[in-house]
């Protein structure tokens, strides 16, 4: 099944440049539909208020940084719990991408990244595009 | 008790002249020898000080490490200012070349894309100079740290010696300190 690129997609960072870049990224990519939050404690209220098919968040934030968001959506009561997931960060150390894998992400991005890694990732999680 | 309680130089000094005192009174001639060595104590200590002293660590704490904490902090804030620039310029290009079937708009589109990648070294270079401002604050204070347990409390900040050239030449100025262009005309135009 063709994945529904109208989908919302929620872009959570703290650089407001990256949220920007990501968001240009994804409507080359062909999703218009994207919302932006700037920590995890807004990215959660927005998913608990939203329905979102994908989330594209940073770790190193704050007050709630992205692995907490992603253990707060995935221990949820939420339909949309398994939302997927995908980390964009500079965080590269193996220990981290254990953990983000517990935790259960979808897939993980390492900053500074291009489109086509964007692309691929999206595609190996939501389907071809 | 805390370190500098317990290493205050001070009163280091005073155990040691007050053990030279008590010895002094004493008539044995071993006792002599003991003297000279505590008196060497103490001008070692005294020699530390003034080497600490010398040193002017006051100006790493405050002038120096401040400073530089300033200057990075203006990287961060021009790259940033100098990135949205760049992707409010592309975002037109980008919007401008939309949905036109020619070759040039496709090239435009595929370039754009390689610009908003190459944007995401703000990021990156935020986050590692932001590591960067952690370091310096943590040697600033560990310095301050040193300075109170040897009882360094000369707090001047040396003044500006070059002269000349060297004096003017001091690079880009903070944003705060930095004159404009429109008082750098009014203040030649005075001169006329």
């Amino acid at each position: 099944m063709a994945v529904d690129k109208t989908m919302n997609v929620l872009v959570v960072d703290d650089y407001a440049t990256m949220r920007r870049i990501i968001r240009n990224l994804l409507n080359q990519i062909g999703f218009p539909n994207i919302d932006e939050a700037s920590d995890g404690s807004a990215a959660l209220k927005m998913f608990g208020e939203k329905k979102y098919g994908m989330i594209v968040s940073d770790w190193n934030m704050e007050p709630m940084s992205g692995m907490d968001l992603l253990k707060g959506i995935r221990g949820s009561a939420s339909e949309n719990k398994s939302v997927p997931f995908i980390m964009v960060t500079a965080e590269s150390k193996t220990e981290n991408i254990i953990a983000a894998k517990q935790a259960g992400v979808n897939n993980y991005i390492v900053k500074p990244f291009n489109a086509e890694t964007l692309k691929a990732k999206i595609t190996a999680v939501l389907g071809a595009l | 008790m805390s370190a500098a309680n317990q290493y205050d130089r001070s009163k280091v000094v005073t155990i040691v002249n007050s053990v030279i005192a008590k010895m002094a009174d004493s008539t044995d001639a071993n006792q002599e020898a003991v003297i000279k060595e505590l008196r060497g104590v103490l001008d070692v200590i005294q020699a530390f000080r003034q080497d600490i002293a010398g040193l002017r660590p006051q100006d790493l704490t405050a002038k120096h490490v401040p400073g530089a904490t300033d200057e990075l902090d203006a990287v961060v804030t021009a790259t940033k200012q100098a990135t949205d620039t760049i992707m409010s310029s592309c975002e037109v290009m980008e919007k401008a070349a939309a949905g036109k079937a020619d070759p040039l708009a496709q090239t435009v589109s595929d370039e754009v894309t390689k610009i908003y990648e190459a944007c995401s070294f703000q990021d990156v270079t935020g986050q590692r100079i932001k590591k960067v401002v952690g370091v310096l604050g943590e040697i600033q204070s560990k310095v301050e740290h040193l300075l109170e347990i040897v009882g360094h409390n000369d707090d001047t900040v040396s003044q500006d010696t070059r002269t000349g050239d060297a004096r003017l030449l001091n690079g880009p100025q903070m944003p705060a300190n930095a004159m404009s262009q429109e008082d750098i005309d009014k203040l030649l135009a005075s001169f006329d």
